[in-house]
Order: C-alpha cells, then structure tokens, then sequence
C-alpha cells in the first residue's frame, strides 16, 4: 500500500501542521467579532469553558481515532470509523469526513485566492489615495468577475486557480515534503506577522481622526466583562460554535493527519500543544489586530455596526493607508500574508483526507490522487467564483462549513465513548502519552462533550426567531430563518422567491435615494427616513428600472423589469451539487467496501 | 481601558501565552521514542 510510506518528518513539524490546519481566517475574523456581539470581555469565559469542555476532548478523540486507524492502514474516516465498530453503516457517516473538506476548500481556497491577489495589491500599492468606499468597492468589483479592476480580464477566476494549484503542488510534495514544509514556513511568518500587527493595534491609541478614533476603546469594548450575558444561552452557543470551527474538529482533517503517527508515540501533549497554539493565535494575536485598528480609525460606534467578515479585505487596506505609503505597504503585506499563511496551512489539511482515502482504497500515486483532488474541488468550487454574489458561498459555508462539523463531531463522540467504548478510547489516547490526563475527562468525553455537541446541534435546528431564547421559551416558538429547517424552508426568501421572473423586488421598504451609474452598471440605492442607505442594487444595462430618485418603496414592490435569475436559484442548486458530492463520497466507499471485500481486507 | 478590562486582557493573554510556551517546551525537552518512531528525519541518523 503506497500510502504506508508516507511519514511525518519530526514531531514539531507535525504540531506546526495540526496548528496550521486549526489556525485559519477565523482566528483574526470570526473571533473578535464573535466576542464583540456576544458581551466582550465576558465571551471569553464561555469560550474557554467550551474549549476544555469540548474542545481538547474532541480534540482527543480525532487524535485517539486516527492514530487507531492509522495502525490498520485507514487515513481517511470512513474506515477509520468502520475499523471500530462491527456495524457497517458507520463508515458512511464517515463520509462527511472526505465530503467537508471537498465542499469547503472549495470556497475556502477563494477567499485564500482574494489574499494573496491583495498581498500583490498592496505591494503594487493599488490602494493609495483610494477613499474607504473605493476600497470596499474594489473589493465588490473584485468579486464581479465581470468588472476587471485591474486590467487583469477575470483576475479572481484566475487567482482562484492559481491558489488551487498551488495546493495542489504542495499536496503532491507529500506529508513530509509538502504539507510539513508548507507548515514550517507558514506557522514561523504567520506568527511574526501576526505579532508586528498586534503590537501595532494594541499600541495605537487616539489617531484623533474622529471623536473616538483610540484602539483602546476597541480593546475596552472587547475586554470589558460583562458578566450578565453569561446567563444568555446565546453566548454560549456562540462560544460552542466558535470551538467548532477554530479548532477545525468535526472535519476529518485532525483523523487523516493522527492516522500516520505510531501506537508508542504520544498524541496527548501533541494534541494539546497544537490546540492552545491555535488558542495562543486566536486570543492573543486575532484580538489585538482587526479590532482596535479598526476602531482607532473609524470610531467605535462604526465598527459595532460593521463589525464582520468583510472588514478584512474592504477596510483594513483603507486603515494601513493611515500609515503612510512604506508603512500601508509592509501592513498590507503582514495583514493579507498572515491571512494566506493562516488559509493555505489549513486548505493543504483539507486535501489529505481524500488523498488518504485514494491511495487506501484505490492504490492511486500521490500525485493522481492530488491533482484529482485539484480538479474536484475546481468543479465544486467554480460556482462559488462566478456566482458568488449570488450566494453559492454562504451556502457552501453553511451546509459543509458548519451543519456537517456538527453533525460529524456528534456521530464521532457516540461512537468513541458508547460504540467503541470509553474504556478502550481512553486506553488509546493514553497511550505513549507525554503527559497524565486528568482522568475528570474520561466521563467529560463520555456525558458531557456529547451532551454540548446534541445543544449545539438541536439549538441550530431550531433557532428561535432573532435568536431570542428567553422569549421562546416563555411564549410561542417561531423559527429563524437562520435555523437549519429555516433554511431548507427558505424561511429567509421572503421576495423573488420564483428562480426566474421578468421583475425584480425589493428586499427592503425605503426611498429611493439615488440611481448612479458606475462600472457599466446602474445602482439603485435605497435609503431610510435617516437618509443612511439601507440596500443597494445592482442592474446591467439590459434590465429597465421602474423607479425614480424619490419614490417610496415598499418590500416587494418590483425595482426593474428584464430577465432576472433569483437567487433562490443559486442557492437551491448550490445544494443541489453538495449533495450530489456526498452521495458520489458515498458511492466511492461503497465500491471501496467491495474491493476490500474481493481482497479479503477488512 | 477600564481596569477590569485591562485585567482580564492581561490574565487571559498571560495565561493562554504561558499554557501555550509550556506545552511547546514539553514537545521539544521530550527525548525522542527509540525507532522505529513516527518521524522520518531523524531515521538515517538513528540507523547509523
């Protein structure tokens, strides 16, 4: 089997690798902003309550689990999961494992494209004297394949698939030769980086460009205990949900990367050591950097109602601009190199899984198996390109990027604590241990990891509407649309619901500020009694504009006229292709199970 | 900064820093596993 002779090279080459699948763009994005909506200072006590909790026992457990398989020559879970129970139905949940990692590289390696492309901008100065709207505009334009930004005809089609190859690339290098390495790098310049911003945000103080332009209002609004929230379940659910996708459990990836280390050799302190680098980035560096220079130019005020994903690329360019031309350039670099280090170490994890499973099952070469992968996620991830506006990302993010974790981490912890049985897990993680385990985590694993996993998940099935549990349990239970049967009913489509029309309707009720032209298209914006714009829509020139600057709109009513595609169209598609690769994931386990059958291998 | 904020900056990032460093010092002063272990780059060296 060509897959036994892949190997780590050394063992902190290995804790670099698991890190650097953990640490990802969520650690500097998704954590500040997590901890700004859900009471500051005191999201942190959820946060590390979930972690030790759920966190480092799921952490223990994929470790424990892929080591176990690895000793019978399984680098994927689907067989890893079958190897530990003699119930046959179990490897196919292991499916989410190769499924995952597909569906979300395939976004994943996008918005890592969207980083490197702006590692290049900035080197090239492409920012300079361009206002905060210019920059969110770029960024906007950048995403519309169709408006070149930079002379470059379909410049974000094409750094999509230079990012893909060169994953690719360095997945056909092998563990060692490619993944380690690209780890080695990536990890050492990731923390450098990451430090130079954070001494930077942290000491910024009071630019004096607005009232309260001072970073340390940022870290005040972001530390300041607030300890009623506590009480708030959804806190905690936002804590929980935060574990999940830091520390990049209920993936398969952390199974894959265990399954090539040896029974004698330790995975506890392994384990450990790369979660609490992951928690190290995250708390230290993530909260220090997009925060308060955000807030040290823009105001608080600003950023509490801008606080999200979308700061990293269509406001930090706009901030390091403030420094001076020498200064925006190095920033942009460290700020858009830290994110592509952070991205690529985690996408290069997401391609082992499916190479392990090729190279078990099908005897396929290191290099097949890479650039099948390649070309896999190429055809997963092209909608998410061309249609991002359209919503193929988000629902890429949300069924692979979240419900499968979930889902996963759930069917894993049952299995290991109740199928395979606690004792045994226990035996296994303990192992070549390098250090004691505090035996209080045996019945955590057991009960408690399990118990957060099932609330975590039935809390996302059936979000209460605004997410306002209080109520929902005094009163009647409406469901938001953000919950998991909320978005299979499309609860949130409340206009254009048809996939094709000859009308578009307003998502919103305002007036209609303005039509502008710009970029061969006309933008109709609609604004609130405040005159601040609430929605704004964008229309090629073979589509007729029914309103007029001025007019009252109400939610519904039609804006335009022409051929339209609904989103809902996207959306229901996007779905659609996912689950058209979980059941050919499916059926390439099943073929797998009757080869292994044929040959006797179990 | 309010002092509490400023408190509990400090002790999490402190103590996160300090959990993190040690753990890391372990995984580097632990002697290495007589072969054959899980590492490859240390197999020519260990052979000889």
């Amino acid at each position: 089997m060509s897959n036994m002779h892949e190997s780590w090279g050394t063992r902190v080459g290995l804790i670099l690798a698991m890190a650097g699948n953990a640490v990802g763009l969520g650690n500097f994005l998704r954590f500040p902003v997590q901890a700004i909506n859900n009471g500051g200072g005191a999201f942190i006590i959820p946060y590390i309550v979930c972690f030790l909790l759920m966190g480092i026992p799921l952490l223990w457990i994929e470790w424990s689990m892929g080591r176990y398989g690895g000793r019978f020559g399984n680098h994927s879970t689907p067989f890893i999961l079958d190897n530990m129970t003699k119930k046959r139905l179990w490897k196919y949940f292991g499916v989410f494992g190769i499924f995952t990692n597909v569906a979300v590289a395939a976004y994943y390696c996008y918005i890592e494209s969207w980083t490197l492309s702006y590692v290049f901008h900035s080197i090239g100065q492409t920012f300079s004297g361009l206002s905060q709207t210019e920059v969110a505009r770029f960024f906007t334009n950048y995403t519309d394949i169709n408006t070149s930004i930079s002379g470059i005809p379909f410049e974000a089609v094409i750094a999509y698939i230079l990012c893909l190859s060169l994953n690719v690339y360095i997945l056909s290098k092998g563990l060692s030769g490619g993944v380690e390495k690209a780890a080695k790098i990536g990890m050492p310049l990731l923390l450098l980086f990451g430090a130079f911003l954070a001494i930077r945000g942290v000491t910024l103080g009071n630019t004096g460009s607005c009232d309260d332009c001072d970073s340390s209002l940022g870290l005040n609004f972001l530390w300041e205990p607030q300890f009623d929230s506590l009480s708030n379940p959804k806190v905690w659910l936002a804590a929980a949900g935060q574990i999940f996708f830091t520390l990049s459990v209920g993936m398969g990836t952390i199974h894959c990367y265990a399954a090539y280390v040896k029974k004698k050799d330790d995975i506890a302190l392994n384990s450990m050591t790369a979660g609490w680098m992951n928690g190290f980035v995250e708390i230290v560096l993530g909260a220090s950097i997009v925060i308060p220079i955000a807030v040290g130019y823009l105001g608080l005020d600003w950023v509490k109602e801008n606080a999200g994903f979308s700061m990293a690329f269509q406001t930090m360019p706009y901030l390091f601009q403030q420094w001076g031309p020498a200064l925006a350039t190095i920033g942009g670099v460290m700020w858009f190199g830290l994110l592509f280090f952070a991205g690529i170490t985690s996408s290069l994890a997401m391609g082992t899984p499916w190479m392990g499973f090729m190279r078990d099952e099908f005897n396929w070469s290191r290099n097949k198996s890479a650039w099948t992968f390649g070309a896999l996620v190429l055809a997963m991830g092209l909608p998410t390109v061309l249609f991002y506006n359209e919503g193929v990302f988000g629902e890429y993010d949300y069924w692979a990027g979240t419900v499968s974790l979930v889902i996963f981490a759930l069917a894993e912890c049952i299995l290991f604590a109740w199928i395979f049985g606690i004792n045994k897990g226990w035996q296994e993680l303990n192992a070549g241990a390098d250090i004691r385990i505090p035996i209080i985590f045996k019945p955590v694993i057991k009960y408690v990891t399990p118990l957060l996993i099932l609330i975590v998940f039935l809390a996302s099935l059936i979000t209460p509407k605004n997410n306002d549990w209080q109520n929902a349990f005094k009163n009647k239970w409406e469901l938001d649309a953000s919950s998991i049967i909320g978005q299979i009913q499309n609860k949130g489509v409340e206009v254009n619901k048809e996939y094709f029309a000859d009308y578009f309707e307003s998502g919103v009720s305002g007036t209609v500020g303005s039509i502008d032209r710009i970029d061969q298209r006309s933008i109709v914006r609609l604004v609130n009694e405040n005159n601040r714009q609430i929605a704004a829509y964008r229309f090629s020139d073979n589509k007729e504009i029914i309103v007029r600057p001025g007019d009252a709109v109400i939610k519904g009513q039609k804006l335009a006229t022409g051929n339209f595609i609904n989103n809902v169209f996207f959306t229901d598609m996007s779905r659609l292709l996912l689950l058209l690769l979980f059941g050919f994931i499916c059926y390439l386990v099943y073929r797998a199970t009757i080869r292994r059958e044929k040959t006797g291998r179990n | 900064m309010s002092n509490s904020a400023i408190i509990t900056m400090v002790l999490v990032q402190v103590l996160v820093t300090i959990i993190t460093a040690y753990f890391f010092f372990k995984v580097l002063n632990t002697p290495a596993r007589p072969e054959p272990d899980s590492y490859s780059e240390n197999d020519d060296r260990d052979g000889e």
